[in-house]
C-alpha cells in the first residue's frame, strides 16, 4: 500500500518557487489498480518519480506498507518492492535485453523465462534477448522491453508512466493482458498514468490529477463517465471531487 | 623453460589459455621462448637478427589457429620483439597474441612488440590482442604495441584490441594499407585508471578500389588516467572509411579525440565520430530502480559498456 500524506514539490525556476504538487494526499490499497490521468503538466510524471525516490518532496511523508520512505534512496525503495517503468526509457549502449531482465529479477532468470515476459509484451523473444539496448531499438521496442523487466521485477507495487505511448501496433489487448498478469503474479497494486480510455476501463479506480493536486478520485464506473462526458452508472455516487478528503 | 603459476595466470588473462593451446603456438615467457608448435600448415621461425619470430601460414589455411602470447613476471625485465606474419592466399584463421606483465618488483617491466601482418588475396585473418597487468610493486608495467597491417586484394582482417586495467603506460601504434577490395576493422576497448596514460594511434591508408575500413575504439577513463586517441584515415581510391571514439570520462581523467580525415580521391567517403561525456544520469537512476545501489549501476554500465 502506498500512501502519500500533505506531498509537497516545489522548484525554483527563474527565481520563483513554482509548485508542481500541492500538498496531495492519497492512498493506493493492496492489489488496486489505479489509473492517473489529467492534462500535461499536471504533475503526473513528478508524482510517479516521487514515489520511485528519483525526486524529494519538499514536504509531506510517503509511506509504503506502513513504512515512511521518505528518505529512502531509490535503491532502498526498489529493494522494499517499488518498480517504476520510465515513460521515455533509458538506452545504454553493450547492455543487452537479457542483462536488462537479470538486474530486473535480481536473481538468476532462466532463458524460458525471459522468453516468457518479452513474448507477453509483443516481442519476438529470440530476436531481442541478445540485443543491445541502444540507440537501434525503435522507442516502441524500448517500451516493450521497459514493461518486460517490470514482468521480471515481479514487485508489490508498479508504477508506470504512459505504458501505451508510442506501442501502436501492439493491441491495447495484449497490453491489458500484461496488466492483468502483473496483478495476479505480485498480487499487489498497479498504478499507471495513462490518457488512454481503453486502460482507464480496466482500472479499479481513477485519480485525475490538475495543477498538481487531486481533483477527482474514485472508482472508474463513477469517474470515466464524468471524464467522457456521460452520465456516472447507477449507484456511483462514492467520488471526491478535490479537497482534503480526496484520498 | 616450465611456466610458473604467475605466468599460467598472466597466460589465462591475455590468451584465454588454461593449458597448452590447441593448434600452433609460441609462449614467451620472461624474455625467452617457453613453448613452441608448429602444424603442417603454420610454421613458426625464430630470428636470427632480432628478438622475434616469423609465423608463416601457407595458402588454403582454413579453421586454424595460432597462440603467440608473452607473459613477464620479472621485474626490470624490458624487451623489444619483432613478430611478422605471413599469410598466404585464400585462409581463415584467428590469431590470438596479447602480452601479461606481473610486476611485484620495483624496476619497470616493459614489452614493445611489433607485430606486421602481410595478408594474402582473398584471405579472412581474426587478431585478438589483449594487455593484462598485475602486481603491486612500484616498477611499472609498459607495453608499446606497433601494428603493421598490409591487406591484399580481397582479404580481410577484424583486430579486437583489448586493455582493461593494470597497464601504467602504452602506447599503441597501429598502421595499415589496405588494397583493392580489402577491409580492416579494428574494435579497440580500453580502460584506464588511477593515473595510467594510454596512446592510441591508427593511420590507415586505403588504397585499392572499394577497400573499406572501420575503426572503432570505446574507452573508460577513470581516476587522473589519461587517454588519446588519435585516428587519421587516407583515402587514395574510391572507398569507404570510418573512425568513431566512443569514451566515458569519470572523476579528473582527461581524454582527447583527434580526427584526422585525409580524402585524395573523388570517391573517397570517409567519416568520423567522437563522443566523450560521463555516464548518463538517467542510466544510473534506471539501473538503480532496478535494485542496483549508484556503484553497482556505475559498474554494469561500464561493463556493457567494454563488452
Amino acid at each position: 500500500m502506498i500512501e502519500l500524506k500533505n506531498l509537497c514539490f516545489s522548484v525554483l525556476e527563474d527565481g520563483e518557487t513554482k509548485e508542481i504538487i500541492k500538498d496531495m494526499n492519497l492512498t493506493i490499497g493492496d492489489d488496486r489498480f489505479v489509473v492517473i490521468t489529467g492534462p500535461n503538466g499536471s504533475g503526473k510524471s513528478t508524482l510517479a518519480k516521487l514515489i520511485a525516490g528519483i525526486e524529494k518532496p519538499t514536504s509531506g511523508q510517503i509511506l509504503f506498507n506502513g513504512q515512511d520512505i521518505t528518505e529512502a534512496s531509490v535503491t532502498e525503495r526498489a529493494k522494499m518492492g517499488i518498480s517504476y517503468a520510465f515513460q521515455q526509457p533509458v538506452r545504454f549502449k553493450g547492455i543487452q535485453v537479457k542483462d536488462l531482465l537479470k538486474i530486473a529479477a535480481g536473481k538468476f532468470l532462466g532463458r524460458e523465462q525471459m522468453y516468457e515476459y518479452l513474448s507477453l509484451c509483443g516481442l519476438c523473444a529470440k530476436d531481442y534477448i541478445d540485443r543491445e539496448v541502444n540507440a537501434s531499438l525503435s522507442g516502441g521496442e524500448l517500451k516493450r522491453i521497459e514493461i518486460a523487466t517490470l514482468l521480471a521485477r515481479n514487485t508489490a507495487f508498479s508504477l508506470f508512466d504512459e505504458p501505451e505511448a508510442g506501442i501502436d501496433l501492439w493491441s491495447f489487448k495484449n497490453l491489458i493482458h500484461v496488466f492483468e498478469i502483473l496483478r495476479e503474479q505480485t498480487q499487489g497494486s498497479v498504478m499507471i498514468i495513462s490518457h488512454q480510455e481503453r486502460i482507464m476501463q480496466i482500472a479499479d479506480d481513477i485519480v485525475v490529477i490538475n495543477a498538481g493536486k487531486i481533483t477527482m478520485h474514485g472508482p472508474k464506473e463513477a469517474v470515466l463517465p464524468l471524464l467522457l462526458g456521460t452520465r456516472p452508472e447507477e449507484g456511483c455516487d462514492n467520488i471526491c471531487q478535490g479537497g482534503a478528503e480526496c484520498r | 623453460m616450465q611456466i610458473d603459476e604467475i605466468q599460467m595466470r598472466l597466460l589465462e588473462e591475455v590468451a584465454d589459455l588454461h593449458g597448452v593451446p590447441e593448434g600452433a603456438y609460441n609462449i614467451r615467457a620472461n624474455g625467452e621462448k617457453a613453448a613452441r608448435n608448429t602444424t603442417a600448415n603454420i610454421d613458426i621461425i625464430s630470428k636470427t637478427d632480432v628478438s622475434g619470430i616469423d609465423i608463416h601460414i601457407k595458402p588454403g589455411t582454413k579453421n586454424e589457429s595460432v597462440h603467440i602470447p608473452v607473459v613477464i613476471s620479472e621485474s626490470g625485465l624490458k624487451e623489444m620483439v619483432y613478430n611478422d606474419f605471413f599469410v598466404g592466399d585464400d585462409c581463415d584463421v584467428v590469431i590470438v597474441a596479447g602480452c601479461g606483465i606481473d610486476n611485484c618488483g620495483e624496476q619497470d617491466s616493459q614489452h614493445d612488440g611489433i607485430h606486421r601482418f602481410f595478408v594474402g588475396k582473398n584471405s579472412k585473418v581474426k587478431y585478438v590482442e589483449k594487455h593484462y597487468g598485475s602486481g603491486d610493486g612500484n616498477g611499472k608495467r609498459l607495453l608499446n604495441p606497433g601494428t603493421e597491417v598490409h591487406l591484399d586484394e580481397g582479404s580481410y582482417m577484424e583486430m579486437e584490441m583489448v586493455q582493461i586495467r593494470g597497464v601504467d603506460s602504452t602506447e599503441r601504434r597501429t598502421t595499415a594499407e589496405v588494397g583493392p577490395g580489402a577491409t580492416l576493422i579494428v574494435r579497440e576497448r580500453l580502460l584506464t585508471h588511477g593515473s595510467q596514460y594510454a596512446y592510441s594511434f591508427y593511420d590507415v591508408k586505403l588504397n585499392g578500389n572499394d577497400s573499406k575500413a572501420d575503426v572503432v575504439s570505446r574507452s573508460v577513463a577513470q581516476d587522473t588516467s589519461k587517454q588519446v586517441f588519435d585516428a587519421g584515415l587516407v583515402g587514395n581510391a574510391p572507398c569507404s572509411g570510418h573512425t568513431e571514439c566512443d569514451a566515458i570520462i569519470m572523476g579528473d581523467a582527461k581524454i582527447v579525440a583527434i580526427p584526422k580525415l585525409e580524402a585524395n580521391d573523388l570517391d573517397a567517403a570517409l567519416i568520423h565520430e567522437a563522443a566523450i561525456g560521463k555516464i548518463a544520469g538517467e542510466q544510473i537512476i534506471k539501473l538503480m530502480t532496478l535494485g542496483l545501489t549508484e556503484q553497482q549501476a556505475e559498474e554494469k554500465i561500464i561493463e556493457g559498456f567494454l563488452k
